[in-house]
């Protein structure tokens, strides 16, 4: 009986692991790594345009201190988001 | 079944070793096929491991007594919550959960990266790192502690689950721990990947970021109820000792506390690589370390449960990914440059700089203390340790300035604070943190420096989250017109990393409030009573009322047959305050006498507790039962074959005799202030870490980005 539910185990097993190196290839979801960290990297800045806004809200910053900021923010995320299309039209 | 078990080891062993191989093959070839493929073979290791796993629980709930390692630690006597969790207090089944979990861990971390198609390159590498891993304590598990050992002449009963673990949230300690260690080893692992294979930007900081996140909840969760069964259950009255077990899983904690803070700053300002890498691979180093101390019995602890046969494997293990991690480092250094440099001193970023240096100057004291029985015996041949006192003398202020820190960070914006702005929001804060340790002065609570220094920090950082959140959520009110209730709902599901750390501050900052009340203000005394006699403690009065005794009435259900216990009256300035009844109980040794089984096994404590905000009244008893003891072994003579009702009744009528004649029984007694605070602490921090964990709904998640994102592009558009 165990010797059975072993035998069945690598069975299962055996199919598991090696489906992927016997059927078709398949294209993967997601961009070049290029593309992720560009998309990683855009998403941490507009994060941080809005915690910069929370900051200036919450009495943290001037609304001076706030507009160069923001501006500064805005302008790297704005070099990140053509950069990004540079890098997707790469790909595409 | 043990068979099935041994096999399920085997196989999953094979498949760590295929996984490691086809996903490396696959990267290096470029071969996307190869590293699906070991991929999968992750997700049947967990396969695998989990058949094992399930057939080892059962046996012990069957108590299947032809697993030699349930004999030794489970037997039919065992209550059934305690026999379904008795297998992990086995060195087999602990390093058989680490395993399990890990592949969960894995398996999970490596679908969701790959059905979003994230982190492409790294991926491969990180799981060879956790099939390597996972290898390592298959290849243990199978070869030096094996749980599915049989016995060709099975007994009819088991040894028994250790007394001390017969603790509903003991049973719950060791998964939470091992999640917190095995969940540290992902980060560990895709940090690796990332320098193999040169993809060095903060994408896999950000894809990982939530089980960083996720190990230092489980880990903590499982340090606080460790420190909860240390007080209610090991009976000498504390919650920490500085005991290598505890300070094992502390350094890994602390590290993940320093990389959780500065992984934000790379996120931002691409800025802290070569120290965020470094934090993982040593939070990853530390956790397998952490495992080691508690099962190898290198260093002396009430809390370690292994013998010595796996020391010099994890030795090797610990030796390849620490001189692994510091070489990859190396290495990669010219890639690991920073992006950016400090734009202010007077920022959040130097604010988290200082906190990391904190932390890890507190993890480095907690090492060196640890590790100094072993080095002091390396040097010099005696194993001298340093106590209590040596630790407290380093991480006391250590801990003052790291409570101090959390209260400044929140308010200090990123890039360049405004100081104007800082003064005039630092005012009710300092205030109040100012004002409290002189408010416990006016009320002659005592002249400790440090513990009113930490009850100043620890007001001052309270004060500082709650006007945070006041102050988020008027700024949602102007903003919205919501009502308070609904705009503080509001500012925190919208920005739930940042306030649960707020929750989280909170709750450190009453947590350490807790700890320096309780470790500087309490009293103790150590008595010997008659019943009628009465011993004072903290300005009150405890008087040994009268002994109790119970036969086969375990309504704790741990399994203890026999307890002796007391009744004690507390009172203060002749009122009344509270009853306790500290026992203690006794389980049988199957080994000794027919009566004398009852008395001579182990025994353990059942503490008398009245907890309150304020303070704790907190008691043990030690009877005496040299009188028992003599009388069950005259008892064993005369009745050698006796049944075990007879049995059962001799030994029940000796614990009615000692409630009869009692002899003066020793007392600890505890007069604890804030003790309560530490547990209603840790409570908050888990509430702040499921807020910061919890995640935002899809949404949420989509409707933030593309609002600024649409902002941004219309910039982009005009520029």
């Amino acid at each position: 009986m165990d010797f059975l539910l072993v035998l069945m185990v690598l069975a299962v097993v055996a199919v598991v692991v090696a489906w992927p190196l016997y059927r078709a290839a398949r294209p993967s979801p997601g961009g070049p790594p290029e593309v992720e960290a560009l998309e990683a990297a855009k998403d941490s800045k507009l994060r941080e345009i809005r915690e910069t806004e929370l900051d200036y809200r919450t009495g943290k910053l001037s609304e001076e201190d706030w507009r160069a900021q923001d501006a500064r923010l805005r302008s790297e995320a704005a070099d990140l988001l053509r950069e990004l299309d540079r890098a997707k039209g790469k790909e595409g | 079944m043990a068979i099935l078990g041994r096999a399920c080891l085997i196989i999953a062993l094979g498949l760590a070793l295929y996984g490691a191989g086809a996903s490396i093959y696959g990267a290096r070839a470029r071969k996307q096929a190869w590293v699906e493929s070991g991929r999968r073979a992750v997700y049947a290791m967990f396969g695998v491991v989990a058949i094992a796993f399930v057939i080892l629980i059962a046996a012990f709930i069957r108590s299947d007594f032809s697993f030699g390692v349930v004999v030794d630690h489970s037997s039919t006597t065992t209550p059934l919550f305690y026999r379904a969790t008795a297998a992990w207090s086995s060195q087999e089944g602990s390093l058989l959960l680490w395993v399990f979990l890990l592949s969960a861990w894995s398996s999970l971390i490596l679908f969701v990266l790959a059905r979003k198609g994230k982190l492409r390159e790294v991926a491969p590498y990180a799981t060879a790192v956790l099939c390597g891993l996972g290898g390592f304590f298959l290849f243990c598990s199978i070869f030096l502690a094996n749980p599915f050992g049989t016995l060709a002449n099975p007994p009819l009963e088991g040894a028994g689950l250790n007394p001390l673990l017969r603790y509903p949230s003991m049973m719950i300690h060791p998964p939470a721990l091992y999640s917190g260690y095995t969940l540290f080893t992902v980060p560990f692992a895709f940090g690796i990947g990332a320098l193999v294979s040169g993809r060095l930007d903060a994408s896999w900081i950000t894809s990982t970021r939530r089980f960083a996140l996720a190990a230092w909840f489980f880990l903590g969760l499982g340090i606080l109820l460790g420190a909860r069964w240390s007080y209610s259950e090991l009976g000498w009255g504390g919650y920490w000792a500085w005991d290598p077990v505890e300070n094992a899983s502390l350094m890994p904690w602390l590290v993940g506390t320093a990389f959780l803070h500065s992984a934000m700053i790379q996120e931002k300002r691409g800025m802290l690589k070569v120290w965020n890498v470094s934090l993982v691979l040593a939070a990853g180093v530390l956790a397998v370390l952490g495992t080691f101390l508690v099962r190898s019995g290198i260093l002396d602890s009430i809390h370690a449960f292994g013998a010595s046969t796996l020391g010099v494997p994890f030795i090797v293990l610990i030796a390849v990914m620490a001189l692994g991690s510091i070489g990859l480092v190396i290495w990669r250094r010219a890639s690991l440059r920073s992006e950016h440099r400090l734009d202010s001193l007077f920022s959040r970023e130097a604010i988290f700089l200082l906190n990391n240096l904190v932390l890890v100057g507190l993890c480095f004291v907690v090492f060196w203390g640890t590790f100094f029985p072993l080095i002091s015996e390396a040097i010099t041949g005696d194993k001298a340790a340093v106590g209590p006192p040596w630790f407290d003398r380093y991480t006391v202020p250590l801990a003052l300035i790291l409570v101090l820190l959390s209260g400044i960070g929140p308010v200090i914006a990123w890039r360049r604070a405004t100081v104007s702005k800082l003064a005039r929001y630092l005012a009710i804060p300092l205030a109040v943190g100012i004002a409290v340790p002189l408010l416990c002065l006016a009320l002659g609570v005592g002249h400790h420096l440090e513990a009113l220094l930490m009850f100043g920090i620890g007001a001052f950082s309270l004060t500082v989250v709650a006007q945070e959140f006041v102050r988020g959520a008027g700024a949602r009110r102007a903003m919205t017109g919501d009502a308070p209730p609904a705009a503080l709902l509001a500012l925190v599901r919208r920005n739930r990393r940042r306030y649960g750390g707020y929750v989280v501050h909170a709750g450190m900052a009453v947590l350490f409030i807790g700890v320096a009340a309780s470790s500087t203000f309490h009293n103790q005394r150590d008595a010997r009573l008659s019943p009628g006699q009465t011993t004072k403690v903290g300005g009150y009065d405890v008087r040994y009322v009268k002994p109790t005794f119970s036969v086969a009435d375990d309504h704790r259900n741990t399994g203890a047959i026999i307890s002796l216990g007391a009744v004690l009256d507390v009172s203060k300035n002749g009122k009344h305050v509270t009853t306790l009844n500290p026992s203690r109980g006794y389980y049988p040794d199957l080994s000794q006498g027919p009566v004398s089984r009852f008395y001579q096994g182990e025994s353990t404590s059942e503490v008398g507790l009245q907890a309150g905000l304020r303070r704790d009244l907190w008691t043990a008893i030690q009877p005496d039962t040299t009188q028992i003891d003599r009388l069950a072994a005259e008892a064993d003579r005369k009745f050698p074959n006796a049944t075990p009702q007879l049995s059962l009744f001799i030994a029940g009528t000796l614990a009615a005799g000692y409630a009869r004649k009692p002899p003066p029984a020793t007392f600890r007694v505890i007069d604890s202030p804030l003790v309560t605070w530490i547990w209603l602490g840790g409570l908050i921090v888990v509430a702040g870490a499921l807020i910061a964990l919890w995640p935002a709904g899809l949404r949420a998640r989509r409707r933030a980005p593309a609002g600024y994102g649409a902002r941004v592009a219309r910039e982009l558009g005009r520029a």
